[in-house]
């Protein structure tokens, strides 16, 4: 077989041969784990360890199930991500009575709208309808019921909701209807698999360069386990297995590269950026809804970030 | 037709506490004492009138069982669903508001005697201010130097009043969580009003975001 053959039977099998690559993962993941465990005793982070790598069973399933289903199941799925994104929110925020509008037109009308114009694959309206209308009526919303004590910090914290648990997270599904100039339609799904292998990767790389050699906190006040070994490690090898797929993207070698860098440092930020509202909030997680992870928003941080950087930069320099 | 009462009774059960976790989210956290069937009085503060559902909702099946809330008879005792649910159900003990302070200590001092557990709350009607807790009402006092073996468990029940404010038609569905701290019981040279300011600390230690997380 000559390597075009190869790459080309791998294109038409990429979605399977990507799962079963994270399933070979996983399984050597959880082997290592329960060594660890068997080894060392029940630490509470070899505890935490296994926990983690037992969720990521279920998140890698529930992304299958979304795949084989293509828009709408990922268009569903991350309604629902959204959904429990927000709830964690705006639990943490200290909204007042008279702020109760403004929170049902987020639950009810601007979530299942934003992904329903994502699902319609309607770009001119789905990239402005939560930034300029959403803004708007939050505002206005606010006013209506006359209670004007910490108003602007009320409203920014339901705008931020609105952006951090909606808008960016709606990104994802929304990289199926870019009109890529490969003219190929499963590569829309995989640029979804791109975008979330690698932030994801990179996140859990960074935690591993960070548990095994990390000693220079990056910032000690904001989250005192990101260290700079685990960052450079992480990032730097999560942009490695970035450019090793670039073989299911429209980059060459070197964009792909490229493109995984942006990925893992936008992503790296949002970490950051969410983990400084979680220390104003006085929380150390989110939540509780994924064990060992803490809540939804403790694993999407990162491609809240990433999500629409990649999906701007895709969009200029590789659709029609 | 008892069985098939009781059969739709624990559907129904099943469904409400489904229901409110759908909503709500709502879960458990055991920090001073551990889920048991042991005899328990819960005294909570009470902002809403889903109070006592989420209580019951996080007690485990047999738990719930053997636990009752104390509830207006005026609300729950009109005939038709409301009081299938109430009676049924919840297996509420109805108080009758009218009759004064007396007969509702008698009522309880009944349901502990048959080794019932009860969920309470103290405040004796629901808190809609700003204040995050009402002065509490004497009875628990006579109830905790009458039964010293029974636990009195603080219980905190967080953020319902933003689920649901008071006047609104629809529920915004954040988390809620039900915080069960350590039992406290009363001794007969206490006084009242220091059992009483401790079952109030008690409560409002639980309350996230104040006092020893």
């Amino acid at each position: 077989m000559t390597n075009l053959t190869d790459r080309q039977w791998l294109l038409d099998h990429s979605t399977p041969v990507l799962f079963a690559g994270l399933g070979v993962v996983l399984l050597l993941a959880t082997a290592i784990g329960r060594a660890l465990a068997w080894v060392h005793g029940n630490t509470p982070t070899i505890d935490n360890l296994n926990q983690r790598i037992d969720a990521w069973w279920f998140m890698v399933a529930a992304m299958g199930v979304a795949f084989i289903f293509g828009l709408t199941g990922l268009a569903i799925l991350f309604a629902i991500l959204s959904f429990w994104a927000l709830r964690e929110f705006l639990t943490l925020t200290p909204t007042r009575h008279a702020d109760h509008s403004s929170l049902l037109l987020l639950f009810f009308i601007g979530l299942p709208v934003q992904y329903l114009l994502v699902w319609q694959q309607w770009y001119g309206l789905y990239s402005v309808f939560l930034p300029v209308y959403g803004f708007l009526v939050l505002a206005i919303a606010a006013t209506l019921r006359g209670d004007t004590a910490d108003f602007l910090q009320r409203v920014s914290f339901v705008q931020w909701g609105m952006m951090i648990c909606i808008y960016f997270p709606s990104h994802v599904p929304a990289l199926v209807t870019l009109p890529l100039a490969s003219g190929r339609a499963a590569d829309g799904l995989l640029l979804i698999a791109f975008l979330v292998i690698v932030v994801q990767g990179s996140d859990v790389l960074q935690y591993v360069f960070g548990k095994l050699f990390g000693r220079h906190p990056v910032s000690p006040r904001l989250s005192p386990s990101k260290t700079w070994e685990g960052l450079v490690g992480g990032i730097a090898s999560a942009t490695l297995l970035g450019t090793a797929l670039w073989w299911i993207t429209p980059f060459s070698m070197p964009a792909a590269a490229g493109m995984a860098f942006v990925i893992c440092v936008t992503g790296f930020f949002g970490g950051l950026v969410l983990s400084a509202i979680k220390r104003d909030r006085g929380v150390k997680d989110w939540g509780r809804m994924i064990r060992g992870h803490g809540g939804i928003l403790d694993r999407l941080d990162s491609v809240i970030f990433a999500a629409p950087v990649f999906l701007h930069l895709t969009r200029y320099w590789y659709t029609v | 037709m008892a069985l098939i009462r009781d059969l739709a009774a624990r559907a129904t059960a099943r469904l409400i506490a489904g229901f409110a976790r759908l909503v709500t989210g709502v879960y458990g956290d055991w920090r001073g004492c551990q889920p048991a069937l042991d005899q328990r009085v819960y005294f909570a503060n009470h902002t809403s009138h889903g109070d006592f559902v989420l209580i019951w909702t996080v007690l485990s099946a047999r738990a719930r069982r053997q636990t009752r809330p104390v509830a207006a008879a005026d609300y729950w005792n009109v005939p038709g669903l409301r009081r299938f649910i109430g009676a049924h159900v919840f297996r509420a003990l109805l108080i009758d508001r009218r009759a004064g302070g007396g007969s509702a200590i008698a009522a309880m001092t009944d349901a502990l005697a048959q080794s019932d557990s009860l969920i309470i709350f103290p405040e004796g009607t629901r808190n809609t201010g700003d204040t995050p807790l009402l002065p509490l009402r004497a009875g628990i006092h006579h109830l905790a130097l009458a039964w010293p073996g029974v636990e009195f468990v603080p219980v905190w029940i967080d953020n319902i009043s933003r689920v649901m404010p008071k006047g609104e038609l629809l529920p915004v569905p954040l988390l809620c969580s039900v915080i069960f701290g350590q039992p406290i019981s009363a001794t007969p040279d206490e006084p009242r009003e220091a059992f009483l300011q401790r079952a109030r600390e008690a409560l409002l230690r639980l309350k996230p975001g104040e006092g020893a997380a």
